[in-house]
């Protein structure tokens, strides 16, 4: 299992090489000009004399390949450089922002998992019941669903017409300091919001795991012996439909980090969506990179933890070599 | 990790709660704060709040001073500086003498270094501060003595003075930082009425009172203007009770017209929307063209239904009730002479309605950009309007990276205005010797007239010598349009009737946090019950 993480670490490397040299060519093919971005409506009042100083300044004449390697060589050394848009050193935005994108990502993730499961397992115990026919129909509704939509439909039910819960932010406008009562319900619209939308995979999954588990041999055989059917669903057809689930953990992580970044953008949410937003629209190259970086080292997390997950689940499966 | 899935089940229950319909309460006002606390909501937030990379440039900063300030009628007053400053004979020298006794948030006396050290470090080519433009008149800027800054400039020019209401860093803390990304624009120290506490970027901005503010603390002591993009969901947020304060469009600032509890403020602004006439484009550059143009559009029109009657129709870049506009320049809808100007110069309609001249049809692309609802509206009327008289104008949208490559031939809908002095935005906009360059002067507009007006009225010192300038240069633009002005457009507040003391200045283009009613917040004070 150690040998199975440290190799996976060490694969971890050229990918992360490939991704943020795939990010540098992919910003510099991009439409938007860094030096715009940067000086906002400054810019329109600037003398060209002056917008060709900040071009130079910010360093986006060169080419993207030697700007990489810059970049790479001084985020080896631990420094990642300055975010033009933020006007602040990326290592300040990530450090202030991923504790919050974390926590909702978490938050939301949990409120996905505990009632899809649930629910997963009441719609395959009565396969085209009442509630698995109103719950899978409700789930492809869902997963058509973009995220940003249901977020703006929160607001509006919520926030605009119920006036329940805040529309948006951390903390209300005149809070001073951030408490655990002032966050709560700021919390509740985007864990919902994003929890609703990742909901739907994992239901449809623990739905199909544990329905094709309950016409399995060791299924037949326990209730041969006389088993409860509580003990049938819960101890043996839920522990072996759930496998599928556990390498949908790991591949939902991507999806997670998307639909977080809408999320964040739709709530105010001061997390490192609304700086990837701005990193890409801006093309900041710095800030852009570390931010691929994490978002690429979350996905390879993921998809090791899911792997070492099924590891331990399974005596079948070994972790490779 | 506990703690935080807790919640999230916590969280998710009470959704489910509120969802099921538990909660019906619709509204509920929010908690009555006390006056000595106020929150406003803005819909955009500066990038930095360090003054070295342009925050602030235009005054009312909040967390720090100018040499100088504007006042509500937008005159100028002194701030750091003792009084205005004095103005060498030939205008090139102007000596300021600092106040005495001010100190930064921080403790620190404030010195004439700190004034040298602001304006040297903005025109550091080094420094990544977009608007150093607007400081180009400045040679050299040396301190003498603790308490005398003097200015020398490159050429004489009389608005000077107005761009002296740059806040001033200390230098003892920015000058210790990286400039373009130390933590100076995230943790700013300044003299001013008011300390920041706390920025969430994206959120909100908080401040508290300074209670050493040289000026007098502030009776407001808790400021915080909150960042909300959205208009429908400022506009709740302050229905809710959660906000004192906010910028609204027409007609979301309607909504609250008849609440007694609210004042709704319309700030009178410098803010035009223009259509740009290339002079490179065979259509637009015809003069005949520009002119029928000029007196097709339906300004009046424009103002009533795309504004809400929140502005005022625009003949040039001042305003009609600007003591610098020049009466008998007003231009009225008359689409009958449009079409007579153009029959005259020989436009004549074609098949299909559109006016042609020697094979050429009268026709030309118009740019707004993207998500811009004012400028499209603007646009869609313009080209209404233009094709009553026989033009063809096709609207496009576009980000400015895709507009700036075709601005050369192509009309834009653009924005612009800056009400401190009149040379700020026409010396940009009309100067043929700028044409191009960057966004200045987007229609190539060429007329020595004109540029001999703009540089008269830069240089002179006398007041009457400037205003006859800019009469000229607003004669000339009725003569020989360089660009189409729609209208200039207020822009709405809405405030809790609480404090005495809220009041808007005449607002420029491009209005952040120093523009709305909270201006002077330092000067509010609670209403007595």
């Amino acid at each position: 299992m150690a040998r199975m993480a440290g190799r996976r670490t060490l694969f971890a490397a050229p990918v992360l090489l490939l991704v943020t040299f795939g990010v540098f060519a992919v910003a510099a093919l991009s439409p938007f000009d860094p030096v715009k971005a940067y000086a906002g409506t400054a810019g329109l009042t600037a003398s060209q004399a002056e917008l060709d100083q900040l071009r130079a300044n910010l360093g986006v004449d060169r080419p993207f390949t030697a700007r990489w390697w810059d970049w790479l060589t001084s985020a080896l050394t631990g420094d990642l450089g300055i975010s033009a848009v933020l006007r602040q050193p990326v290592a300040d935005v990530i450090a202030g922002r991923v504790g919050w994108s974390a926590m909702l990502a978490c938050c939301a993730f949990v409120a996905a998992l505990l009632p899809a499961t649930v629910l997963g397992v009441l719609a395959a115990r009565r396969r085209g019941g009442l509630l698995d026919r109103a719950a899978t129909a409700l789930a492809y509704v869902l997963e058509a669903a973009p995220a940003f939509w249901l977020g703006l439909l929160a607001v509006w039910l919520f926030a605009v017409r119920l006036g329940a819960l805040p529309s948006g932010g951390l903390t209300d406008a005149a809070a001073d300091t951030v408490t655990a009562g002032q966050v709560a319900p700021h919390l509740v619209l985007p864990v919902l919001v994003l929890a609703l939308s990742q909901l739907p995979w994992f239901y449809l999954y623990v739905r199909q795991g544990v329905a094709d588990a309950l016409e399995e041999d060791p299924v037949r055989g326990a209730r041969a012996r006389g088993l409860s059917e509580r003990r049938v669903l819960l101890g043996h057809a839920l522990r072996s439909g759930m496998l599928p689930v556990l390498t949908l953990i790991g591949s939902r992580v991507p999806e997670l980090i998307t639909g977080a970044l809408l999320v964040e953008t739709v709530f105010s949410w001061p997390g490192i969506a609304a700086a990837t937003v701005q990193a890409a629209t801006s093309v900041d190259f710095p800030l852009l990179a570390a931010l691929t970086v994490l978002a690429t080292a979350a996905v390879l997390a993921g998809n090791l933890l899911s792997d070492l997950l099924y590891g331990l689940a399974d005596p079948r499966v070994g972790f490779d070599g | 990790m506990t703690a935080r899935t807790v919640r999230g089940a916590a969280g998710a229950a009470l959704a489910t709660a509120l969802i099921t319909g538990v909660t019906a309460c619709a509204n509920p006002s929010g908690p009555a704060r006390p006056a000595d606390s106020a929150v406003v909501g803005i819909a955009t937030e500066p990038q930095t709040l360090s003054p070295l990379l342009g925050y602030g440039k235009d005054g009312n900063s909040k967390i720090f001073d100018g040499l100088l300030t504007h006042d509500a009628d937008m005159k100028l007053r002194p701030a750091l500086a003792e009084a205005l400053p004095e103005v060498s004979a030939d205008g090139r020298t102007y000596t300021y003498r600092l106040r005495q006794g001010v100190k930064f948030s921080d403790g620190e006396p404030f010195t004439a270094a700190d004034v040298e050290f602001t304006y040297r470090t903005i025109l550091d080519p080094a420094t990544n501060n977009a608007s150093k433009t607007e400081l180009d008149a400045i040679e050299s800027v040396t301190a003498q003595g603790p308490d005398r800054v003097v200015f020398t400039l490159k050429y004489p020019y009389a608005p000077f003075a107005e761009r002296t209401v740059l806040p001033i860093a200390p230098q003892h803390v920015a000058g210790k930082q990286d400039v373009n990304g130390g933590g100076f624009g995230t943790r700013p120290v300044g003299t001013g009425p008011y300390v920041l506490t706390g920025w969430s970027k994206g959120e909100k901005i908080s401040f508290r009172a300074n209670p050493s503010y040289w000026g007098g603390e502030p009776a407001v002591k808790k400021f915080t203007m909150a960042v909300i993009k959205d208009d429908d969901v400022r506009a709740t947020r302050l229905r809710s009770g959660e906000l004192d304060a906010a910028v609204l469009p027409p007609n979301l600032a309607e909504g609250f017209a008849g609440d007694r509890t609210r004042r709704t403020f319309a700030a009178k602004t410098f803010d035009y929307r223009n259509v740009t006439l290339p002079t490179q484009h065979p259509v637009t550059g015809d003069p005949a063209v520009r002119q029928a143009l000029d007196v097709a559009v339906d300004r009046a029109t424009m103002v009533d239904k795309l504004l809400d009657g929140a502005g005022k129709a625009a003949y040039g870049p001042v305003p009609t009730d600007s003591p610098w506009f020049t009466p008998g320049t007003e231009r009225a809808y008359d689409l009958g002479r449009a079409k007579r100007i153009l029959d005259d110069a020989g436009w004549k309609p074609g098949e299909d309605g559109v006016r042609v001249k020697d094979g050429v049809r009268a026709s030309f692309p118009l740019w707004y950009t993207t998500g811009d609802k004012i400028r499209q509206d603007h646009a869609l009327a313009f080209a209404s309007d233009a094709r009553k008289a026989g033009v063809e104008v096709t609207t496009e949208a576009g980000t400015w990276e895709v507009i700036e490559p075709r601005m050369k031939t192509d009309a834009v809908l653009a924005g612009g205005g800056s009400p401190a002095d009149p040379d700020f935005d026409q010396y940009l906009l009309l100067t043929s010797s700028l044409a191009g360059d960057g966004f200045n002067n987007m229609a190539r507009y060429d007329n020595p007239v004109v540029d001999r007006a703009l540089t008269d009225a830069r240089r002179s010192g006398d007041p009457a010598v400037r205003k006859a300038a800019y009469d000229t240069v607003q004669r000339e633009l009725v003569k020989n349009p360089g660009y189409v002005f729609l209208t200039h457009i207020d822009h709405l507040y809405v405030v809790n009737d609480r404090w005495d003391g809220p009041g808007t200045q005449v607002e420029p283009h491009d209005h952040g946090l120093g523009s709305g009613p909270w201006w002077n917040v330092e000067h509010w004070k609670p209403k007595q019950k």
